[in-house]
């Protein structure tokens, strides 16, 4: 048992919140306490293109702050030794995370603790980028399934993938947009026939009520965008706010099954 | 390697790498997206038809073959500067003078017909200067398909006539404030769109940049102009050029001009970046001042701080404002088989007035880089040396920068 696969034994509260933005040490550990079960700490990004307008926002803010790759590796560090059992994946874009190249980056996440690494513009097709430096620290490289992603190509997505499959509900951004129950189910069925990694779902998801019919049906719900809006409502003042939603969205999840 | 010393225009290789370069980052659920449109422009590759209808466009819509016109004024003017018996010839391939006044629409004509060849009925493209915005609304006016067209704010601020230009061809111009509201911003709101509608949607690129196959089929429509202008340059002159010369922004004009020529030995290539203030201030020279990174859908030479952010570049010329290139460039740099400068802001005005006053042609700033490069270089060359530059668009949308950067109200 890993960390990552360890919190997949119940269903999990998967929660996001950009690094730097507010105060993260804070926001994060706002975040266990209201029971969440694997942190998806974001790397902010001057272009964040698969994101949505809350996330953008919460990148620029994040930067506008002068926040550093050095800066993320000791939010993470700190965070590992403050949760030695919560595992944290870092979420973000391919740019920052080679560009002291892919051992510098994949040293730093087994210093920092970090259990996985979710790299949304590195498909399979150019693994060879990031993924083998990863795996050779056991980090685990997640990857990302669509609606887009068909049967022929999903082995393709699986091979080489640890950790969990993250399942992007629609086609489309970050966001309020939110994908029928029924087609989540469906396809939550398909993935988990072809694969042993436990499947959570995001985008989209913001209420106790959505998250707790995912949880029905998949290992795992992944909230972002609704609870990077709390940092950007409360600043400095948003763990209060975020451990009242995460707290919700826990026991929806957890009592879903 | 023995494959590459054999030809240089075999690139890229099925992965859609050129070396180290290209190859495509996109988020998975473009992935299947990309797979699909490189399949289809094999098959248009591969499909007689295609090729006729997008000849038959290029004579009867865009106006092409483009003139190879010798500057004899201008040659003279450098040569005065020369020491005796010193001072290339200068040739321009005169694609300023295609409809909508820039090389983009070849291009342009290419992707609608894979969009309609591939049942896509509503296109969207991405936006600087406003000249890619042009031809895309055009084309699509043309074939009668919906257009949204996504153009930083600031760009939309200072290239008003365009922006109005895409209005009357019927276009939603859409301006975005994300980011720094410039280029790079648009695409990547051209990005987040072709995501959420990926199944009705095609995007089309405007420079040879971005996921494969958009490079090579990007150089591959624009590779008319050299083609046309070996053909021509044989005829007229009975000889190639000795030097070709190219501005570039993300590299489709130069890609366009350069690639028919690049397995010709005796034929040398210099392609201009926009040096904006100078390189020790705020530029676009990608190739000279940055370093290689992932944005956008490829790995290329990207403008970026020690973190990997993208930082902001600048030119006069809206079009050559972007922080990355084509990642052809960066190979074609790497193995030095073109060779690449960069021109001022001043320097590309001076640029555009000598054109203006020598040969009676108003070019765009973008080609201006190119001038500029052509003016240092040709008194080096012998007397019996030719250059053919890219005179890539006109400049009839730039008067306006044009007149505040020499102090003139209009
Ligand atoms: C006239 C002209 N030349 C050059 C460019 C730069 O693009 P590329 O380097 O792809 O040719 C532009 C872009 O807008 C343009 O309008």
């Amino acid at each position: 048992m890993t960390r990552l696969s360890n919190a997949f034994t119940k269903p999990a509260l998967v929660c996001f919140v950009t690094a730097g933005d507010g105060d993260t040490a804070a926001n994060l550990d706002a975040l266990v306490e209201g029971g969440a079960d694997l942190i998806e700490l974001g790397m902010p990004f001057t272009d964040p293109m698969a994101d949505g307008p809350a996330i953008q926002e919460a990148n620029i803010r994040s930067l506008a702050k002068g926040t550093t790759t050095a800066n993320i590796f000791a939010i993470a560090t700190a965070f590992r030794a403050r949760h030695p059992d919560t595992p944290l994946v870092l979420m973000g874009y391919a740019n920052p995370m080679i560009r002291r190249g892919p051992q510098w980056f994949a040293d730093q996440c087994e210093t920092a603790g970090v259990d996985g690494v979710i790299c949304v513009d590195i498909p399979p097709e150019e693994d060879a980028a990031l993924g083998p430096f990863l795996r050779a620290k056991g980090i685990d490289p997640i990857r990302l399934a669509t609606p887009t992603t068909d049967a022929a190509r999903l082995p393709q997505v699986l091979k080489g993938s640890g950790g969990f499959l993250y399942y992007v509900s629609v086609a489309g951004i970050t966001g309020k947009q939110q994908a029928a129950m029924d087609s989540i189910e469906e396809a939550v069925a398909r993935l988990k026939a072809s694969t042993d990694l436990p499947v959570a779902v995001g985008f989209g998801v913001r209420t106790p009520e959505q998250a707790a019919a995912i949880a029905k049906v998949a290992d795992g719900v992944v909230v972002g965008s609704a609870l990077v809006e709390l940092v950007a409502k409360h600043g400095e003042d948003a763990p209060a706010a975020l451990r009242e939603l995460t707290s919700a969205l826990a026991q929806a999840v957890h009592s879903a099954r | 390697m023995t494959e590459m010393a054999n030809s240089f225009r075999n690139q890229p290789d099925d992965q859609g790498h050129f070396g180290d370069y290209g190859g495509r980052y996109v988020a998975e659920t473009l992935m299947p997206l990309v797979l699909d449109l490189e399949r289809e422009y094999r098959a248009a590759q591969a499909d007689p038809a295609f090729k006729a209808q997008f000849d038959d466009l290029l004579e009867h819509y865009v106006g092409r073959p483009s003139p190879m016109y010798f500057a004899e004024r201008l040659t003279e003017s450098l040569r005065a500067d020369a020491q005796k018996g010193s001072g290339a010839q200068v040739w321009f391939k005169r694609d300023e003078l295609n409809h909508t006044g820039a090389h983009k629409i070849n291009n342009c004509i290419g992707q609608i017909l894979l969009a309609i060849r591939m049942g896509k009925t509503r296109i969207i493209a991405e936006t600087g200067a406003g000249q890619h915005g042009v031809a895309t609304a055009t084309v699509c006016a043309r074939f009668g398909l919906p257009c949204v067209i996504y153009m930083g704010a600031t760009d939309v601020a200072r290239q008003q006539p365009n922006v109005f230009r895409m209005k009357l061809l019927g276009a939603e111009v859409i301006p975005v404030t994300s980011g720094s509201a410039t280029l790079k911003d648009a695409m990547n709101e051209g990005l987040r769109d072709w995501v959420a509608n990926v199944h009705d949607t095609f995007y089309i690129i405007g420079t040879a940049a971005g996921p494969h196959p958009y490079p090579e089929m990007v150089r591959d429509f624009q590779s008319i102009i050299g083609i046309e202008a070996r053909a021509q340059m044989l005829s007229r002159v009975g000889r190639l050029p000795d030097l070709l010369v190219a501005c570039i922004g993300g590299g489709s004009n130069a890609l366009g001009l350069f690639h028919p020529f690049l397995d010709d030995p005796e034929v040398k290539m210099l392609g201009v970046e926009a040096a904006g203030h100078g390189l020790d201030k705020a530029h676009a020279a990608s190739l000279t001042g940055g370093a290689p990174g992932v944005l956008h859908g490829n790995k290329t030479y990207l403008l970026q701080d020690e973190d990997g952010q993208i930082t902001e570049g600048h030119s006069i010329s809206a079009g050559l404002d972007y922080p990355g290139i084509g990642p052809e460039h960066a190979w074609l740099k790497e193995n030095g088989r073109v060779e690449y400068t960069s021109v001022t802001d001043d320097e590309a005005l001076e640029g555009f007035q000598l054109l203006c006053r020598t040969e009676g042609i108003i070019p765009a700033l973008e080609p201006s880089h190119a001038i500029a490069a052509v003016a240092k270089v040709a008194k080096t060359m012998p007397g019996d040396a030719i250059i053919l530059a890219n005179l890539c668009g006109r400049g009839d949308k730039d008067i306006f920068t044009v007149a505040e950067a020499l102090g003139v109200e209009i």
